[in-house]
């Protein structure tokens, strides 16, 4: 059994009785067995799989109505609500968190019988882009285990590109999906802020994240989101969209299309040669697709990383203030200490990371320094948005790479914050204006992938998705080395 | 001069749910913890889900107390560690970039004098404390979060009051104002609550908070008023702080200076959309606002001619004033107006008597009736009315029940009259002297039958039976 094929493929295998969902779900945690202790990109499996499997199978086979996804097994990142189940964000502090109500996301997926087969590694509370910050051990980038997959849903990413399960959910703050899926090879979509409920998405800041799909191919993008976007009653954020189909006419191609190349995104110091000369070499393709690709500037994107992170840090000081354990938590005796001490007690059990965003999240918004620093970021936040409406009464879609980067090894740049951060120098422009952003495989250089990063304004995630199919369908890369 | 301003918390009680979240408003009659969800806990991934209806009352309050109200309305973040907030940061509003509360720049008259009212926002109420020896079973401090999340409506005035005795008149006004509007019960216990801030002449201003009632607010009041001058006479600095109210005690104690203020690092919640308020709705609102005690007491006295004193005290009080409106027709009005506010405002002085009473506006409109005609006597009108607010059965029953009736039969009478002229032979020589002494038997005559008897009857009976005119 070819555990590769995509969810499309899948849903066809069931349906001509090729496989049942048992096989292909025992099979899959077979493989998941074999392999995962290696790469390690979950943080846990599902125990009913196989029990949901059956059940599954006795609705086909009894011809009851059976959901869209026919038992597809996916993965979902641990920083995603499931009722009755564990929900740690790769941290100590939720390590025995047990999520009282299910997300949306996981809710529409289960109406149509998806199986979750695991929960997947990530930096603690999605802060990271190498999943080094898991306090639970890193994930390995199955190209090469020696290098990073990409964070923060490095685990997601991972599980996709090994063939550990036919898709995943991740959350994209500032790259958390695209960063993994160009690291891993896999597809992988930030929505239009809005389109996606964040209901059962524990926040890290609030104003800019999305939950998104990863997948083996463009089309199985287009096939999940169009199960998990809509209003939500639960997210007052949510947006109308005008209910699409986003799987249709994807292969309506690009010809006539305007392409903007994102000249800061393509000449930055810390862009490597071989990610420029995949990204140049993507804009020949789209060229050859009957698109008219341009340089395009964005003024606003040298400031970007700096803005994000002001934003960020600001947001996560005060989403993750709660975990003070005070009302759930882990064992603390609170004899001998005063209220203060306790929760600084409590908070001490964060991973480094995460407070190091606490510190800046407590400094950059505060009274004497909000003019300096916080209202500056949303300053520019404004300003790259104005930016962005005004390109794109121009052009249908941006391009450029999605990380300027290759992987890189453990431990590489894990001691130089500052480095780490410009490595979504790329990424966070579709957060902070809330534009959609997809990154498609596009090569492997040197054993490792590169992707290709396009944007569109907002909502235009069907012509976005025809964007990325057209590409997609230009490349044949080699099978992923597990 | 000495210069006062209060900032006054008023919960929405009259609302259905949370701010924002679908529990109960008015938390009261719930144990510990109970009435709480994920998302007024502040569990991982819970968002908040604002209550429009919360939105239109507290817009309400902003148009009542004159304020200018935006076009949209913004929540922000109020960051600081306390164990009473689940999220550790308050929901809340703030007017420093741009005016986005429910209202800002109002006004209201106390007395002679213009109140401006400063800022009105929505805000959620945090949990409470029950503090180690609070009762004899709490051996711990213990949090319960049923309060939190709760609507609340934050009132704060600019410094125009000069006399603890204005701020308490203020208190009254506002809080009338509210339950006019049917917005909260300002009565149910922590409904509304006030802090103050107090400043003399050229001085630092000193913030009042923890002060339980609005009694106690005006005498905290005076005490820091008194405190501040003694400190000025003695030539000693007065520092600008946060004081609380020892209860106990009855004192203000230091509780931080501006030093240890905290930083809240405000900024604006995502999670909640700005909301917008057109003008279609501002219309729709005042349209349907409850009329204002001012113009109730004004059309009480033109309309029905009642006294202004009567007037204003039926106006000022939604409970009673309703009550006159349903129970008078128009031409029983004043007498209707009366009882209520010689009897019945008597009876039912406190909210659980209101709400156990029976009475309702027939009752009322009954009584007023059997008065005039003469079926009853006023004073026996007073017992019936203790027992309507108790049984809630029909007057005509309450009258055969308790023996209530008029005795206006001649012939009783009679007998009776003989039975106190012969019990009262003293008075009976008297009173053939000295006419006045008659009114004293007639007293007699109404403790024999209870208050009953037709008092013109029994005056004319007696003069016949004593042979004077």
């Amino acid at each position: 059994m070819d555990l590769g094929i995509s969810a499309l493929n899948y849903v066809n295998g069931i349906k001509n009785n090729e496989f049942t969902v048992e096989e292909f779900i025992s099979e899959s945690l077979d493989h998941i067995k074999q392999v995962d202790e290696k790469l390690h990109a979950f943080l846990r499996i599902n125990d009913s799989a196989i029990k949901n499997a059956k059940e599954i199978d006795a609705k086909i086979k009894s011809n009851q109505n059976v959901g869209r996804c026919y038992g597809m097994p996916i993965s979902v990142k641990d920083n995603i609500c499931i009722e009755g189940s564990k929900t740690t964000c790769a941290s100590k502090v939720l390590e025995n968190f047990i999520a009282p109500y299910t997300s949306t996301v996981v809710s529409k997926l289960h109406s149509e019988d998806v199986i979750i087969i695991g929960k997947t590694n990530m930096d603690e509370f999605a802060m990271g882009i190498s999943t080094e910050f898991s306090a639970y051990g890193p994930s390995k980038n199955p190209w090469n285990t020696d290098y990073v997959p990409g964070g923060s849903s490095g685990g997601s990413g991972v599980s996709v590109s090994a063939n550990e399960c036919v898709a995943s959910l991740g959350s994209d703050t500032g790259g958390s999906i695209r960063n993994p899926a160009s690291f891993c090879s896999v597809v992988g979509l930030k929505p239009t802020y809005g389109l996606v409920s964040r209901y059962g998405l524990v926040s890290y800041a609030n104003s800019i994240e999305q939950i998104g799909p990863m997948t083996k191919t463009v089309e199985d993008s287009a096939f999940l989101l169009n199960m998990i976007y809509g209003i939500d009653p639960n997210d007052n954020t949510t947006i109308d969209s005008k209910n699409q189909d986003y799987l249709s006419n994807i292969d309506a191609g690009i010809n006539g299309k305007k392409i903007g190349i994102v000249t800061e995104m393509t000449n930055s110091d810390g862009l490597s040669a071989d990610v420029l000369d995949a990204n140049n070499d993507a804009i020949k393709t789209f060229e050859k697709l009957g698109a008219n690709c341009e340089q395009v500037s964005l003024q606003m994107v040298p400031y970007t990383v700096a803005a994000y992170y002001t934003i960020t840090s600001t947001e996560a000081g005060s989403n993750l203030a709660r975990y003070d354990n005070v009302r759930y938590g882990y064992e603390l005796d609170s004899s001998g200490f005063e209220f203060n001490s306790y929760i600084s007690q409590a908070r001490s059990k964060l991973g480094p990371e995460v407070i190091r965003r606490m510190i800046l999240g407590g400094f950059v918004p505060s009274a004497g320094h909000a003019g300096k620093y916080f209202l500056k970021a949303l300053k520019v936040k404004s300003k790259l948005i104005n930016e962005i409406n005004h390109v794109f009464e121009k052009f249908d879609f941006l391009i450029s790479p999605t990380v300027p980067i290759q992987p890189f090894k453990f431990g590489e740049k894990i001691n130089d914050p500052v480095s780490f951060m410009m490595i979504d120098f790329n990424t966070v422009t579709a957060n902070l204006t809330g534009i959609p952003a997809i990154s498609v495989p596009y090569k492997i250089t040197n054993g490792l992938p590169i992707g290709i990063q396009i944007m569109s304004n907002r909502l235009e995630e069907h012509s976005l998705l025809q964007a990325a199919y057209a590409l997609e369908k230009t490349v044949d890369l080699p099978e992923v080395p597990v | 001069m000495t210069k006062i301003g209060i900032e006054i918390h008023c919960q929405l009680t009259k609302l259905e749910s949370k701010l924002f979240c679908p529990c109960k408003a008015d938390y009261r009659e719930f144990e510990p913890n109970t009435n709480i969800c994920p998302i007024c806990m502040g569990i991982p991934g819970s968002l908040p889900l604002l209550n429009k209806s919360a939105v239109e009352k507290a817009t309400l309050i902003a148009m009542a107390l004159d304020c200018r109200t935006p076009d949209k309305i913004a929540f922000f973040r109020k960051n600081y560690f306390y164990p009473d907030l689940p999220k550790n940061f308050q929901i809340t509003q703030l007017n420093v970039y741009g005016n986005t509360s429910i209202g800002w720049e109002g006004k209201i008259s106390v007395g002679d004098k213009e109140i401006r009212i400063r800022r009105i926002q929505l805000e959620e109420d945090p949990g409470r404390l029950i503090y180690e020896g609070a009762t004899e079973k709490t051996k711990l401090t213990l949090v319960d979060y049923n309060r939190a999340g709760t609507p609340l409506v934050e009132i704060v005035t600019e410094p125009d009051f000069e006399t603890p005795h204005q701020v308490r008149e203020f208190l009254n006004i506002l809080s009338d104002l509210l339950e006019n509007l049917n917005v909260s019960d300002p009565g149910l216990e922590g409904a509304m609550r006030a802090d103050a801030n107090v400043s003399i002449e050229g001085d630092s201003k000193v913030e009042i908070k923890n002060i339980g009632s609005f009694h106690d607010l005006e005498k905290a009041v005076h005490f820091e008023i008194t405190r501040q001058q003694s400190l000025a006479e003695r030539k000693i600095e007065i520092i600008q702080e946060t004081r609380h109210w020892d209860d106990g005690r009855k004192i203000t104690v230091s509780a931080r200076t501006k030093e240890e203020e905290a930083e809240y690092r405000y900024h604006l919640e995502a999670d909640i959309p700005w909301v917008r308020i057109n003008d279609d709705t501002k219309n729709q609102l005042k349209v349907h606002m409850p009329e204002s005690i001012s113009s109730k007491k004004e059309r009480y006295i033109s309309k029905y001619d009642i006294t202004p004193q009567v007037a204003d005290i039926l106006a000022s009080d939604r409970y009673f004033s309703e009550l006159f409106e349903k129970a008078n027709n128009e031409t029983n009005a004043k007498d209707i107006a009366n009882i209520i506010t010689t009897d019945i405002m008597g009876l039912l002085d406190t909210r659980e008597k209101r709400e156990k009473s029976k009475l309702d506006a027939k009752h009322l409109s009954d009584l007023v009736e059997y008065i005039r005609s003469n079926k009853i006597t006023r004073s026996s009108a007073k017992l019936a009315l203790d027992e309507i607010i108790k049984s809630g059965n029909p007057l005509s029953q309450i009258i055969e029940d308790l023996d209530l009736g008029h005795v206006s039969d001649e012939g009783t009478l009679s007998d009776i009259i003989t039975q106190i002229l012969n019990e009262e032979a003293k008075a009976v020589e008297d009173a053939k002297q000295n006419p006045e002494i008659v009114n004293f038997l007639v007293g007699k005559v109404m403790q024999k039958t209870r208050g009953k008897a037709d008092p013109e009857l029994t005056l004319a009976l007696l003069k016949k039976n004593l042979g004077i005119d």
